[in-house]
C-alpha cells in the first residue's frame, strides 16, 4: 500500500465553529449558515470565491443541495459526504485532496448535525432496510465492554479503573468549562463522577459524549497561496483514514482493549507527517472521546502511552491542559458536545486556535510556543468495527 | 404400525407464583406456579424450541411438519414455515398450520398419524386470562413436539409407542369462547361444561379401549388433557383406571398450556413409562379424542433431550407486574429511543439460513467460522446447537427493549465463531465472564406488524442427560 500523503501542500486559511449545544431556535440551515459565514470572514473570502464545497453530515441532510440551498450557492460543485462520526473529518479530507490535485484553488469543508430535533435520547442511526439480525444495543453499551476488558488484561484494580475513567471526564469537563463554545461548561470532581449511576455496563451518562447540535467549517488552499489570506495558516501534514472490515466483531482473538483501525491510521498519519515519537512531538491532540474508556485506549493506539499504562498516565495528569501532552483541550466530545458531522472539524478548530495562539489564556495548552503539531482523531462505529480518521496539522 | 418415534418439550424459563396475583388483582391466584413465556417468546418460537429438542442429536429429518396453536403469531400466512426454517428442513418438507382451537392440536397429531413417512407434530400455546381470573392462574405456556412415523428404514429410529387405537367424538356446545383478537376467553357457568365433557370423555375412552381390546384397569398411564380441569378430574375418577396410573397434569408447576397440553403430558407419561405398557391420551375439547398407545422395547433405550421433569424443576421467578407487562396487560413507559424499523422481507429471505437456521459461514470447509456468513464463504456450519462462552458482557439500560435492561454479551462458540449477541432468560446480576450459554430462537420485536425473529443466547442451566454431551458441536450437519 502506498499512502503518500500531501504533507505541506495544503493549508487551512480560515475556520469557524458554532457553539455546540441544544440549539432549539436554530435549524440545520441556520447552523450551516452560521459556521460558513464565520469561516468566510476568518479567511477573508466570499462564498463566490470558494470553488468547491464538501458538506459532512451523518443524517441531517442529503446531497450537496443541503448546503447549496441555505448558502444560496450558484453553479458550485457541492458534495455531501458521510463516514459515521468521521464525517466532518472526511469533508476536510476531500476538500484538501481536491485542492492538492489542482482541480480547485479554494475549497470549503463544513460539517454539521442537527441532532436535537429527533426527539430521542442519544444518537440514533438511520435504519437501512435489513434482515433484522444486526445487534441493537447502544454505542455506550458496546464501548462499555472496553473498560472491564482493559482492566482485566492489565490488572487494573476496579477502583482505579473507575477513577481513571472519571479522571478523563473530569479533565474534559475542566477544559470545557473554559470554552465558551462548549455544550457543558461545568466542572465535576472525580468523586462526583464516580457516584453517577450506571446506564450501560459500568458507564454513567457522564462517561458519554454530549449530544449536541452544531457546525464547524474550514477553508483550504494550496500551501503556496496561503499567505495571500493569512499570516498564520495551518498546514496539513497528514490525513489518514482506515475503514475497518468489521472482522473484530467476529474474531475470537479480538479482546476489546485496542482499536486496530486507530493504530493503523495512526501509523499511516505519523509516516505521512514524518513523526517518529508522537508523545515528544505533538503539542496537543483532539481525540474521539465518545466514552471515557475510549479515550484511555486511544492514548495507547495513538502512541501517546505505552500499552497498559494509559490509565496511569491519565491519573498522573499527563494529558491535562498543563500536562505533557494536552488532550482535548477544548473539552472533547464529552464537554464540547458531539454533533456527528461537525465534530471532526470542531477538533481542527481547536488546533486552529491553540497552534495560532488564539486560545484564551485559561485554556492555553502547556506546549504552546514549544511545539507546533496537533493531532485530531475521529472514529465512527464500535470496537471491532469502526472507521478511524487522523489528521496532523502544523503551524510551521 | 405407526406411532411415536420421539418427542421434545419446551417450557419457558419464567414461573409466576400464583400467590402474587391476589395482592394486585384483588382476586384469583392460588398456590403453585405457572410457566410464563418470555416477552421475546411466542407460540412460534416455543414450537421451534420444542421441535429442536425433538430432533436434537438425531439424523431423522421429518417429511412433514404440523404446527398447532390457539395463539398464532400471524393469521393468513403460515407460522409453521418459521419453524421449518429454524429446523433447517428441506424445501420438499411440507409445513402446515392447524390453528384456532385447542382441539387443533389433536387434529395435527391425527394428520401426522394418518399420513405416511415421518411427521413432526408441534403444539404450542400461550394462555392468558384477565387479571384475577381463573384462566390466568390455571393457564401455562409451553410447546411440545411429537415425532410420528412407522420406524421403517430411514425413519431415523424405531417406534417407541405404537398408536393402536384412536376414537373421536364431536359435540357442538359453548363452554368457553373467544372472538379472534380478544385478550382472554370467556367461560360459561362451570357445571354445564363439566357435564358435557365428563360424558364425552367417558364415551371416547370406552370406545378407544374397546377398539384396542384392553380393559380400563389394564391402562398403565392415563393422560387426560383439556381446559376444563374439573371435567378432566371427573373423567379420571370415573374411568376405572387405577389411581396410581393417572398422569399428573402438572397444574402445580406448569399450569394448563391449552393446545400444548396433550403432547406435553403424553411426553411426560412416556418418560415414566416402561416397555410393553399401555398409555392412553384423552383430550377433552369440543368433544373428545382418545388415543391408545402401546410402548415398545425401544422405549427403554430412548433418551429424550431435556426431559419434562428436568424442565419442570428448572425455572426462575417473574414478578406479577412484569408478567402483566409482558402480556400487554400493563403499559409501561417505553425507552426514549426509536422503535426498530421493520424487517425487510427480501433481506430476511436471502439470509434465511442465518436468520432462522443460525447457520454460520466458513471461508473453506473446516476454515474460519463467520457469524453471520461472510461474502465469499464457500461452506456452511450449523451453530444453533453449539454451546458458547461469555467473553465479555454489558448491561444496556439505554437501548430500546420490550423488557429493559438489555443484557448483551460477546460469545465465543465451541468449534469456532464469535457473535456479540443479546442474552435472554437471564437476570442482569447472574451474568459472568466465562459463563456458558446456549442459543434459543426468539422474537426480537414486532414493527409494522412484522415479527422479527432471530436468536439470543441464554445461560446453560438444565442438567445434561447422563453420558450425553448435550449441545456439543454436531459435526454431522457440517455441510461442507
Amino acid at each position: 500500500m502506498s499512502s503518500h500523503g500531501i504533507k505541506d501542500r495544503v493549508a487551512i486559511i480560515g475556520m469557524g465553529c458554532t457553539r455546540f449545544g441544544e440549539h432549539w431556535e436554530m435549524g440545520f440551515d441556520d447552523l450551516l449558515v452560521a459556521a460558513a459565514n464565520e469561516t468566510f470572514r476568518s479567511a477573508g473570502v466570499t462564498k463566490q470565491d470558494v470553488d468547491a464545497y464538501w458538506l459532512g453530515t451523518a443524517q441531517s441532510g442529503m446531497s450537496g443541495i443541503a448546503l447549496a440551498r441555505p448558502l444560496g450557492l450558484e453553479g458550485k460543485p457541492v458534495t455531501r459526504v458521510e463516514n459515521y462520526c468521521a464525517t466532518g473529518s472526511e469533508a476536510l479530507r476531500q476538500a484538501a485532496y481536491a485542492v492538492a490535485s489542482g482541480a480547485y484553488d479554494i475549497a470549503l469543508a463544513i460539517g454539521a448535525e442537527k441532532v436535537k430535533d429527533g426527539g430521542y435520547q442519544g444518537l440514533n442511526a438511520f435504519p437501512v432496510p435489513a434482515d433484522g439480525t444486526a445487534r441493537s444495543v447502544t454505542a455506550a453499551a458496546m464501548f462499555s465492554m472496553v473498560a472491564p476488558a482493559y482492566a482485566g488484561k492489565y490488572g487494573v484494580p476496579p477502583g482505579d479503573m473507575k477513577t481513571a475513567l472519571a479522571r478523563v471526564a473530569a479533565k474534559n469537563h475542566y477544559n470545557g468549562a473554559r470554552n465558551p463554545r462548549a455544550q457543558f461548561r461545568q466542572e465535576y470532581s472525580v468523586e462526583q463522577l464516580c457516584r453517577m449511576p450506571a446506564v450501560a455496563g459500568g458507564l454513567s451518562v457522564f462517561d458519554c459524549a454530549g449530544v449536541a447540535d452544531g457546525a464547524a467549517a474550514a477553508i483550504v488552499v494550496r500551501a503556496e497561496d496561503a499567505h495571500r489570506y493569512t499570516d498564520k495558516p495551518l498546514l496539513v501534514k497528514a490525513l489518514s483514514l482506515v475503514a475497518g472490515n468489521g472482522s473484530g466483531l467476529g474474531d475470537p482473538a479480538y479482546d476489546y482493549t485496542t482499536f486496530p483501525e486507530v493504530a493503523a491510521s495512526a501509523a499511516d498519519a505519523y509516516a505521512q507527517a514524518g513523526i517518529t515519537s508522537p508523545r515528544d512531538e505533538l503539542a496537543m491532540a483532539e481525540v474521539h472521546d465518545c466514552f471515557t474508556p475510549t479515550e484511555i485506549v486511544l492514548m495507547e493506539d495513538l502512541g501517546l502511552a505505552e500499552r497498559g499504562t494509559a490509565w496511569k498516565e491519565v491519573l498522573a495528569g499527563t494529558f491535562d491542559l498543563d500536562g505533557e501532552v494536552p488532550v482535548n483541550p477544548d473539552g472533547g466530545l464529552k464537554a464540547f458536545g458531539h454533533p456527528v458531522g461537525a465534530s471532526g472539524l470542531r477538533m481542527m478548530f481547536e488546533a486552529w486556535l491553540q497552534l495560532r495562539g488564539e486560545a484564551p489564556p485559561e485554556r492555553r495548552i502547556s506546549t504552546y510556543g514549544k511545539r507546533s503539531l496537533a493531532l485530531t482523531h475521529t472514529l465512527g462505529g464500535y470496537p471491532g468495527e469502526m472507521v478511524s480518521f487522523i489528521s496532523i496539522l502544523g503551524a510551521a | 404400525m405407526r406411532g411415536v418415534t420421539g418427542w421434545g418439550v419446551h417450557l419457558p424459563y419464567r414461573r409466576l407464583d400464583r400467590a402474587a396475583i391476589r395482592a394486585v388483582a384483588g382476586a384469583g391466584g392460588g398456590s403453585g406456579t405457572r410457566t410464563v413465556a418470555s416477552y421475546d417468546e411466542d407460540t412460534t418460537t416455543m414450537g421451534a424450541e420444542a421441535g429442536r429438542a425433538a430432533l436434537r442429536g438425531r439424523e431423522l429429518r421429518p417429511q412433514s411438519l404440523w404446527f398447532a396453536t390457539t395463539e398464532p403469531a400471524y393469521a393468513d400466512r403460515t407460522n409453521a414455515t418459521v419453524v421449518h426454517a429454524v429446523l433447517r428442513l428441506d424445501r420438499a418438507v411440507a409445513a402446515y398450520d392447524v390453528v384456532g382451537s385447542v382441539r387443533s392440536a389433536m387434529a395435527a397429531l391425527r394428520a401426522g398419524w394418518q399420513g405416511s413417512g415421518s411427521a413432526l407434530v408441534i403444539a404450542a400455546d400461550a394462555r392468558t386470562g384477565l387479571p384475577g381470573g381463573p384462566d390466568e392462574a390455571a393457564g401455562g405456556d409451553a410447546a411440545a413436539a411429537l415425532l410420528i412415523g412407522d420406524g421403517g428404514p430411514g425413519a431415523g429410529g424405531p417406534v417407541l409407542a405404537e398408536i393402536v387405537a384412536w376414537e373421536s367424538v364431536t359435540d357442538e356446545f359453548v363452554d368457553r369462547w373467544r372472538t379472534p383478537g380478544a385478550a382472554a376467553s370467556r367461560l360459561w357457568e362451570e357445571r354445564f361444561g363439566q357435564a358435557r365433557y365428563t360424558e364425552l370423555g367417558t364415551e371416547a375412552l370406552k370406545l378407544a379401549l374397546a377398539a384396542a381390546g384392553i380393559a380400563a384397569d389394564a391402562v398403565d398411564h392415563l393422560v387426560v388433557a383439556g381446559l376444563h380441569d374439573r371435567a378432566a378430574g371427573a373423567v379420571q375418577r370415573g374411568s376405572g383406571v387405577p389411581a396410581g396410573a393417572i398422569t399428573d397434569r402438572l397444574a402445580a408447576t406448569v399450569g394448563n398450556p391449552g393446545a400444548a397440553q396433550p403432547a406435553l403430558l403424553l411426553a411426560a407419561a412416556l418418560e415414566s413409562a416402561a416397555p410393553g405398557q399401555h398409555v392412553v391420551l384423552l383430550a377433552l375439547a369440543d368433544g373428545a379424542d382418545a388415543v391408545v398407545l402401546r410402548t415398545t422395547d425401544a422405549l427403554a433405550r430412548y433418551r429424550p433431550d431435556r426431559p419434562v421433569a428436568d424442565q419442570v424443576a428448572a425455572g426462575g421467578p417473574i414478578d406479577y407486574g412484569r408478567y402483566l407487562h409482558w402480556r400487554g396487560m400493563l403499559a409501561v413507559e417505553p425507552p426514549r429511543r426509536p422503535e426498530p424499523a421493520r424487517v425487510s422481507s427480501p433481506a430476511a429471505h436471502r439470509n434465511v439460513g442465518w436468520k432462522y437456521g443460525f447457520t454460520a459461514g466458513r471461508d473453506v470447509p473446516g476454515g474460519v467460522v463467520h457469524l453471520p456468513p461472510a461474502p465469499g464463504d464457500d461452506a456452511r456450519l450449523p451453530v444453533a446447537d453449539a454451546l458458547g462462552t461469555i467473553v465479555t458482557f454489558t448491561v444496556d439500560r439505554l437501548s430500546y427493549s420490550l423488557s429493559p435492561p438489555v443484557v448483551f454479551a460477546v460469545v465465543d462458540f465451541d468449534g469456532g465463531g464469535r457473535l456479540p449477541v443479546e442474552l435472554t432468560d437471564v437476570d442482569a446480576g447472574e451474568v459472568a465472564i466465562g459463563g456458558r450459554v446456549e442459543m434459543t430462537f426468539r422474537r426480537l420485536g414486532t414493527s409494522d406488524g412484522i415479527h422479527n425473529y432471530f436468536w439470543k443466547a441464554r445461560p446453560v442451566r438444565a442438567v445434561p442427560p447422563s453420558g450425553e454431551k448435550r449441545g456439543s458441536m454436531k459435526r454431522a450437519g457440517d455441510t461442507a
